[in-house]
């Protein structure tokens, strides 16, 4: 399996993945977040149909899309109360943008089937070193922001009652979802990559006695099930991103199962 | 003990859009005095505390922290915090998360002595382990109050914290409250509608009302004037 190229790539790429997914996935349950993250996906489908119809890599039109609606859908959804329908809306508007670039650009099905749920043969070495970038700023901004962002996060009347920059806080938080939903698109597609950015880290709470620990857990899951879905991606030809899914989602059942015993004891 | 001012408000208003909240509001607080803050619901006491926090902009005179608000670190304890029982936040680590600033992700060996020390306390040692989520409502209490105390605030706002509250469990709250006012000069504000629990503890009381606000020492503080308060 390793003496290829692509897949070598591919689990350079996706260990790169998990780890920005696992860590960035405990905010983002933290914050309740997981409908805002599938929101930051399709505009990440838009936003690749769009770089397509203006002849870039599809990342560059990625990274534009979800880092300015990032910000927008942050404002707009501050308020907690009309987040659900705020987010619903730019959701819509967006995918229909996505097909409209698609449509304009002339390309095929199988073409947005690649953007949507990711391909692991088209990783390139370049790719891979754009993700690693891409992945260092997410890390070195998380690092340096952690004890802001762990305070709004897991207790955010408490942040706002000390006066910390909650808004740009959330909105900084929004930006790097949307560079990690950019850079994991690659190999799980962005229709799908809300699964790495949620589940790992909603199965980690179940097991984890300390942030510190939810979030090596996290790593820990989204590695398992990126590294399994691609060795078995590889010897079925069936798609990567259907193992991935299917991997988070037995493993999040089992944490609720595991749970819902633990609370009957 | 000092018992200089720590807090004045000049003719102190807030006016929504076409709504009044309150105005002409005049108060000095000195260091260590507890006062409580009573009054109907939408008189205006939670504005009040949104202004001293400066969530909110005055439209009428002036908040002053004195000496200056540099040297005023405020302690906030709310009634609810909207926490996830599954989250694996242990009460000690809620407590920590008030040390933020420009720092590494994890807590120094100082930083952790520091949370320790207002562990014990506020009488959480035995519960610091347990995740907050399951915590009882108490207890919660407590780690709101020890998450406040950890920065060493000198002036503490209790925001209708003992509401939710059996009699016990109040009362406990309270005690511990009024033996941090005495051993640190801690100066409280006690938001409340708990009238026999504000006489009981607190030296002042701020009574709002719409279009009028009263202060005074609690002693008379009568139930003349409460009946009164409650039913303008």
């Amino acid at each position: 399996m390793f003496s290829y190229e692509f897949m070598r790539n591919a689990f350079a790429a996706g260990t790169i993945i998990a780890v920005i997914c696992g860590i960035m996935g405990v905010f983002v349950i933290a914050r309740n977040m997981s409908f805002l993250t599938h929101t930051l996906s399709e505009i990440g489908f838009s936003g690749a149909a769009f770089g397509v119809f203006a002849g870039w890599a599809p990342l560059n039109g990625m990274l534009l899309f979800t880092v300015v609606s990032s910000v927008i859908v942050g404002q707009l959804s501050a308020r907690s109360e009309r987040r659900e329908a705020a987010t619903s809306a730019i959701s819509a508007l967006f995918i229909g943008m996505g097909i409209l670039f698609l449509s304009l650009a002339n390309k095929n099905a199988s073409y947005a089937t690649s953007i949507l749920f990711g391909s692991v043969i088209g990783i390139s070495v370049s790719d891979v070193r754009q993700m690693l970038w891409l992945s260092l700023v997410v890390l070195v901004v998380v690092f340096v922001l952690y004890r802001f962002l762990k305070f709004d996060s897991f207790d955010h009347t408490g942040a706002r009652v000390k006066g910390l920059w909650t808004n740009a806080l959330s909105i900084t938080f929004l930006v790097l979802v949307a560079l990690s939903v950019s850079v994991a698109a690659q190999i799980v597609g962005s229709l799908l990559i809300f699964i790495l950015l949620t589940l790992p880290a909603a199965t980690a709470k179940y097991f984890a006695h300390t942030v510190g620990g939810m979030m090596v857990l996290a790593i820990a899951l989204a590695l398992i099930g990126v590294w399994s879905g691609l060795t078995l991606s590889y010897f079925t030809n069936y798609p990567v991103s259907f193992f991935i899914a299917a991997i988070e989602a037995i493993f999040y059942f089992v944490a609720l199962g595991w749970q819902r015993l633990q609370t009957a004891e | 003990m000092t018992n200089a001012p720590i807090l004045k408000l000049d003719h102190l208003g807030v006016t929504f859009p076409n709504n009044p909240v309150f105005s002409d509001l005049n108060l000095t607080i000195r260091q260590g005095e507890v006062w409580s803050i009573i009054g109907k619901n939408g008189v205006g006491k939670t504005t009040l505390m949104r202004t001293l926090l400066h969530q909110l902009r005055p439209t009428q005179g002036k908040v002053t922290y004195l000496p200056s608000v540099n040297d005023v670190r405020i302690g906030y304890v709310p009634q609810f915090r909207n926490i996830d029982a599954d989250y694996p936040l242990t009460i000690r680590d809620f407590i920590g998360l008030n040390l933020t600033g420009w720092k590494l992700p994890w807590l120094s060996a100082k930083e952790r002595a520091k949370v320790q020390r207002i562990i014990e306390q506020t009488g959480l040692t035995e519960l610091a382990n347990r995740p907050i989520g399951q915590a009882s409502g108490g207890e919660k209490q407590k780690a709101y109050l020890a998450q406040a105390l950890v920065e060493a605030p000198n002036l503490l706002i209790l925001d209708e914290s003992t509401a939710s509250l059996d009699p016990v469990t109040k009362t406990e709250l309270l005690d511990l409250v009024t033996e941090l006012n005495q051993r640190l000069n801690l100066t409280v504000l006690f938001v409340t509608h708990d009238i026999p629990m504000a006489q009981k503890y607190t030296h002042q009381y701020l009574m709002m009302t719409p279009g009028k606000v009263e202060q005074g020492p609690i002693s008379q503080l009568t139930d003349d004037k409460v009946w009164e308060g409650e039913n303008v």
